[in-house]
């Protein structure tokens, strides 16, 4: 058996030496922290026009405002560090070294894993001290009720969804079509089925909606389940997902 | 050692391997031939237990591939030259590779160095032309000093100074007592590098023999002879004990014979000679025989050859070899003659 420390090390090489791959974590920290700011500025100049009536006001998911479009970077990292494999054929040289399949593919996603939730980490902390700072008199802090929750969830949720992705691109052995399916999943009917009737009662089990319940400060009136509950159906989805990628690669000829 | 256990493997209705044995001897540069499409890719393929074969099996010193740990150190093996991310470092693919297996750190550099790709080890693979990917490969075969190396078409694409160097380099491994399996589908490139031939043709084996034996079974001379008095020579000939058979256009050739005895013999008898030619049978014409052979038995005895789709022996015959091959030249019958003679 290969050594699995030895693969770690060999995956991380393998993640770092790819520009384009970094890029993506890049822009999921700029554009979470970006959105996130300005839609803290505007809050905080038009507060009339953002307090929802009836319900507390959110500072925390106000200055995570830029995660819709976080998620998306975070999406594409996790396709890109699976299905480059695929593209350039590599795969038949990482399996030449590291014949042990499931062992490999483990490697692969607890470099991935890690390396998204450190830039998860980094990015929801560092927007919510600039959106609460940006915020005023609005701003929450870590100390208040569900608030640290919240935040290690969105790290959380950005973690999560990343592997989802790196799992489905494993599925699929194939980084456009894995782009092509979850991009338009995550970014568009996912959200849109949330909002038709009947249809969103399916949609809420998606792990994008389920994992956004982590988020949430306030329970949502008609929310049909808590944050807990939440990251337990979205960590089902990134397991299947995983396992799922570990079957199809063992299952393959490569 | 490397050793195929009647492998075969099967794509929906194509029998790309078909019940495949024979060993890889060790020490020595073995030539994997065969035709476009004639399963050769699929046999190494399953040999680093990539693909898996419908049945049979391929052991290495007795276990599978998948088995081995740190299989780098044992078998080196470079498939397709493009297989590196065009992102990435020269040096950084070899790094990921080293650090998998546990290698020192210091190889990386030292096959850069063996291969010439030191001075573009920080260069993305994207750059990189044919030439340069092939010595890439071949350096990361060669990363974990094995024992076993394998390339598959490695002189494919590139320039006569590429040829060259790889060929003096698997002549060189093999010196070293290192095993050498390389495909090609040149037999004249083959000749000049392997001490053991592994033929096969459509997925199945053709032949199984070392160099020095193919090329004594296939190299025939023979002088060919055309004059305007045949009478006279084949009575001249048949009286000095010597043989003739017809060739083309109406001369008559000698097998085996000799130049000066034939032209002395001619002279003897006052005999006009129009040609008197040495004429020798290619190492790649026969082994084109053997490959069309394979494939006209196929077609012929009708197992499905004729709605399998036109990949393989099959497109190579109708095209190739056995009509590429002018009609009539000699040795293109021999084959058949000598099965006859049998």
């Amino acid at each position: 058996m290969a050594a699995f420390p030895a693969i770690l090390q060999s995956e991380w090489t393998k993640l770092r030496s790819v520009r384009s791959t970094l890029w993506t974590l890049g822009l999921a920290f700029v554009v979470t922290l970006g959105l996130g700011a300005l839609i803290s500025v505007l809050a905080n100049n038009n507060f009339e026009d953002f307090a929802p009536e009836g319900s507390p006001f959110d500072a925390t998911g106000t200055s995570f405002a830029g995660i819709i479009l976080g998620e998306i970077a975070m999406v594409v990292f996790g396709v890109l560090a699976i299905g480059n494999e695929y593209s350039s054929g590599m795969i038949r040289v990482s399996l030449a070294a590291v014949p042990q399949r499931a062992t490999l593919l483990a490697g692969k996603f607890a470099v991935i894993g890690a390396v998204a939730f450190a830039v998860a980490l980094v990015t929801v902390f560092v927007t919510f001290f600039t959106g609460q700072a940006l915020l005023g008199v609005h701003s929450t802090s870590l100390g208040e009720p569900h608030v640290l929750r919240a935040v290690f969830g969105a790290a959380g949720y950005l973690t999560m969804i990343c592997l989802f992705s790196a799992g489905v691109t494993a599925m699929l052995h194939n980084q456009t079509l894995a782009l092509g399916v979850l991009v338009p999943f995550f970014f568009l009917l996912s959200p849109i089925l949330s909002a038709v009737p009947k249809v969103k009662t399916v949609a809420h089990y998606f792990p994008d909606y389920a994992g956004q319940r982590m988020l949430l400060v306030y329970q949502e009136s008609g929310q049909p389940y808590g944050p807990g509950q939440g990251f337990l159906i979205c960590l089902v989805w990134t397991l299947a997902a995983l396992g799922g990628g570990v079957l199809v690669l063992r299952s393959r000829d490569a | 050692m490397i050793e195929l256990h009647d492998l075969t493997k099967r794509y929906g209705d194509t029998l790309a391997v078909d019940g495949l044995s024979f060993q890889v001897p060790r020490g020595v540069v073995t030539g994997f031939l065969g035709p476009n499409g004639a399963g050769k890719s699929t046999t190494m393929r399953m040999i680093l237990d990539l693909d898996r074969p419908t049945a049979g099996r391929v052991t290495l010193d007795g276990r599978r591939y998948g088995q081995l740990s740190e299989p780098l150190t044992y078998i080196g093996a470079l498939l397709e030259a493009k297989a590196v991310h065009p992102g990435r470092t020269a040096r950084d693919h070899l790094l990921w590779m080293a650090q998998s297996n546990r290698l020192p750190r210091h190889r990386v550099d030292e096959v850069l160095e063996l291969v010439g790709l030191s001075a573009v080890a920080r260069k993305r693979a994207r750059g990189f032309s044919l030439g340069m990917s092939q010595r890439l490969g071949i350096a990361s075969a060669l990363l974990g000093d094995p024992e076993i190396l394998m390339f598959d078409e490695p002189v494919n694409g590139l320039d006569p100074e590429g040829i060259v160097w790889i060929r003096t380099l698997m002549k060189g491994m093999a010196a070293e007592g290192r095993t050498v399996f390389v495909s090609s589908h040149l037999m004249s490139e083959m000749a000049l590098t392997a001490d053991h031939l592994v033929v096969i043709g459509r997925g199945r084996l053709l032949a199984d023999l070392p160099m020095a034996d193919f090329i004594k079974q296939n190299s025939r001379s023979a002088v060919r002879v055309r004059t305007p008095q045949p009478e006279t020579l084949l009575d001249a000939l048949h009286r000095a004990g010597v043989g003739a058979e017809p060739g083309p256009d109406g001369s008559w050739e000698v097998p085996d014979g000799d130049l000066a005895f034939l032209g002395e013999l001619a002279a003897e008898h006052r005999i006009t000679l129009h040609e008197l030619s040495p004429q020798q049978a290619s190492l790649e014409e026969a082994f084109m025989q053997m490959t069309a052979e394979s494939v006209e038995y196929r077609i012929g005895s009708g197992e499905g050859g004729q709605d399998r789709p036109a990949v393989g022996p099959a497109g190579t015959a109708r095209t190739g070899p056995a009509q590429a091959a002018p009609a009539g030249a000699w040795g293109s019958d021999w084959q058949a003659r000598k099965q006859k003679e049998n």
